[in-house]
């Protein structure tokens, strides 16, 4: 390209040799974060929410298992949690669980009203609680202590107050 | 750097089109109107920025917290909050972007609207939608924040406006269209200039992702709201919601880009790197913006995991036009800045017009949004986003692009058209680069305590001044985003104040008002293949995609829809 053509060039997507390497580098980069996100999810078992169940948020509270929230247990160290998050009053019902360390604990959350959020600090057990939905994932707790989990989703006047504790005892 | 010195002749063709177009004094009144608009929403919805910010800080004044003193007028930090999202994120948004649009279509074509009055009737549309919707959400009757997530159920009039706001835009991208085609007929062989050409990407853009709420509103929220509909399913309204959420994000980017792409590099004395590249990343914008919603829902039940799986690689995808905008915008900066003179790898950036009043914000801009890109790749990253999903992360991620990337560019934008536009020359041009060093130290010092804050598990659109949970660790930080936000309403308060003077200032001689910068392309536009400049194969590659990857799910969600959820007010 040192010598300016002699005739009207044809049209062509003209690309410099920096841009051309820009190119390649962002997308090998790009490539490797897809390829490390399929690995980590479907190797190492990293779970998001997926379809569980769709119930009637209008007779949540009074049939079946959200009728008595609260935890089970289903064999030692294995438990589930039912949970309800109420935006009438703001508060998750329970609002306190406790589960003996190198527990593994499933969650079932869902909402008779409005959409809440529920994150336990320091995991990622991470999910948008959906009326009609149930939200669930499980997760495993070795270190004993007092773990927060809060609304992430507003909820109406009183959600800044709406949270819940984990307690994991030695 | 030599081979893109090499210029080329220019072909006849490109010789039928006019070298400037003057606006007549209709067209600058009615672009003016628009930006006024946009500019009082954005006035309006400051105001609750450092309410919010000084409410994470714990402050109260004489033992009440600070909503308390705005009683009656302002019920809650929730009103507030949507005030604040609904007035900076649609309204100073979409208000700006038609009247910017409406310039560049006009003046890169080199002609006027074809039907001006179809542009007055969709600004018209929106004023209207605006006030509509204003109505409820001042009584507070609408506080259900920008996203309006059902069950939460706003007076149907909130519904109603927002209708009018997005269909009044459509009816200005139709004038936009129109006016297109009738250029096309009489310049088939001519390359489309190019910020008319992003212009037009960006609304056909807008237009498809927008179906997305005006089937979740007319569909499911307004008849639920007006009682003709007794429930909504929750779930599938997210999804609707969604499938606009994201490409909402490009509508408020792409704007920024024209004026990097088509006239930054002309204000910084230099010239466009590469106008095929430039027009490919607009392409792949139109194609790559909308299938990707739910990248915003790995956390929602009742999506299954291979949908959110493909979304995230897809969200990906559309990172590399950015990417490609970041080296070409980079490239054009460095040209100009060598073109003035300087020397050596990093020698070209202090010889950049760092005093010109609408280049600094614009690279500032740019720069605040090099931190929303990775931070963007973060929360696409499947996984890693279960860290930071609707913790303070997210809002701290979306000041860098709304509030940065588009914010500052189109108040960089502002400083010339607006004079432009009025025949006036900006008043204290010093302070207004005053202005715009506070919003980049603001929001530099604002993001950082709010993404930080968001590592550490503070959920969003929270008062976390009263929220029982907070530990002690939180604090340094809440502090740190109050003194940002202060200065964020500052820089703000500067803008629209220096923009007010301007307009009540007396007319200046015409040599002394700002023209309307073109940047000019290194290789000429002419020279880039015609397939850059078709629209056929591209939406037919968008609108595929799209059925593709949206499609089944959608369909499942659809047929299996569940409408129990009846409306709750609980604010």
């Amino acid at each position: 390209m040192t010598t300016p053509p002699s005739q009207t060039p044809e049209p062509s997507v003209h690309i410099d040799p920096y841009e051309r390497g820009w190119i390649i580098a962002a997308i090998v980069m790009l490539v490797v974060f897809a390829l490390a996100v399929a690995v980590a999810s479907y190797s190492l078992g990293i779970q998001l929410p997926s379809p569980e169940a769709r119930v009637d948020p209008n007779t949540i509270s009074s049939t079946g298992p959200f009728a008595n929230p609260g935890l089970r247990e289903l064999a030692p160290g294995r438990y589930e949690a039912y949970i309800l998050a109420i935006g009438q009053g703001w508060y998750f019902n329970p609002r306190e669980i406790t589960v003996p360390a190198g527990s593994e604990v499933t969650f079932y959350i869902t909402s008779p009203d409005v959409q809440h959020g529920f994150k336990l600090e320091g995991t990622n057990v991470n999910m948008m609680i959906v009326p009609g939905q149930v939200s669930s994932l499980t997760r495993r707790f070795d270190e004993p202590g007092e773990y927060n989990w809060v609304c992430h989703e507003y909820c109406g006047t009183g959600h800044a107050a709406m949270y819940g504790t984990l307690i994991v005892t030695p | 750097m030599t081979a893109i010195a090499t210029t080329t002749s220019v072909p006849p063709v490109a010789a039928a089109m006019p070298a400037k177009y003057v606006l007549s004094k209709s067209e600058k009144r009615f672009i003016g109107l628009q930006l006024l608009f946009a500019t009082a929403a954005l006035s309006i919805g400051s105001l609750f920025g450092p309410l919010q910010a000084l409410e994470f800080s714990g402050l109260t004044i004489g033992g009440r917290d600070l909503y308390a003193l705005f009683q009656p007028l302002l019920a809650s930090y929730y009103q507030g909050l949507t005030l604040h999202g609904v007035l900076n994120a649609l309204i100073w948004t979409t208000f700006f972007i038609t009247g910017f649009f409406t310039l560049t279509v006009t003046y890169g074509l080199r002609r006027p609207l074809a039907y001006p009055k179809l542009g007055w009737l969709g600004f018209i549309m929106m004023v209207l939608g605006l006030l509509t919707a204003a109505v409820p959400i001042l009584i507070n009757e609408a506080s259900v924040l920008y996203t309006f997530y059902p069950p939460l159920q706003a007076n149907w009039a909130f519904y109603v406006g927002l209708v009018f706001v997005v269909v009044g835009s459509w009816v200005q991208g139709y004038g936009f269209y129109i006016t297109y085609y009738r250029w096309r007929k009489e310049h088939p062989d001519v390359r489309t200039p190019l910020m008319a050409f992003g212009s037009l990407i960006t609304m056909v853009m807008w237009q498809i992702a927008t179906l997305g709420i005006a089937v979740e509103i007319l569909t499911q929220l307004l008849p639920w709201s007006l009682g003709l509909l007794p429930g909504v399913d929750p779930q599938l309204n997210r999804t609707y919601f969604w499938f606009t959420g994201h490409p909402l994000v490009y509508f408020w980017l792409l704007p920024a880009y024209v004026s990097w792409y088509a006239m930054l590099p002309k204000q910084a004395g230099g010239k466009l790197f590469s106008d095929s590249l430039a027009r490919f990343s607009f392409w792949m914008f139109l194609v790559l913006s909308t299938p990707l919603g739910f990248h915003h829902q790995f956390t929602d039940p009742g999506v299954p995991t291979i949908w959110k799986t493909i979304h995230a690689i897809l969200t990906y995808a559309v990172a590399f036009p950015s990417l490609l905008t970041a080296f070409t915008v980079v490239a054009s900066l460095e040209y100009a800045g060598r073109q003035r003179g300087g020397k050596g790898l990093l020698g070209w950036i202090p010889k950049l017009p760092w005093r010109d009043v609408s280049v600094t914000p614009q690279i500032l801009a740019g720069v605040l949004f090099i931190f929303g890109g990775i931070g963007g790749i973060t929360n696409a990253s499947y996984n890693i986003n279960l860290v930071i999903h609707n913790t303070t992360w997210v809002p701290g991620h979306f000041h860098l692009t709304v509030a940065s990337a588009t914010t500052l560019s189109f108040m960089g934008i502002a400083y010339w058209l607006v004079p432009h536009l009025t025949g006036r020359t900006l008043w204290a041009p010093k302070l207004a680069l005053v202005q715009a060093w506070t919003w980049f130290v603001g929001m530099a010092i604002f993001s950082n305590g709010m993404h930080t804050l968001g590592l550490l598990g503070a959920p969003r659109r929270t008062p976390l001044g009263v929220a029982p949970y907070v530990p002690a660790n939180w604090e340094p930080r809440l502090l740190q985003t109050a003194i940002g936000g202060t200065i964020l309403f500052i820089g703000a308060y500067l803008f629209v104040t220096i923009l007010v003077v301007t307009v009540l200032r007396k007319p200046a001689p015409a040599n002394l008002v700002p023209q309307i910068p073109e940047a000019e392309s290194i290789q000429d536009p002419q020279l880039t293949p015609a397939w850059l400049d078709r629209w056929a194969p591209w939406l037919t590659i968008a609108i595929l995609l799209i059925i593709l990857v949206y499609g089944p799910n959608l369909f499942y969600q659809i047929s299996n829809m569940q409408n129990t959820s009846p409306g709750f007010r609980l604010w």
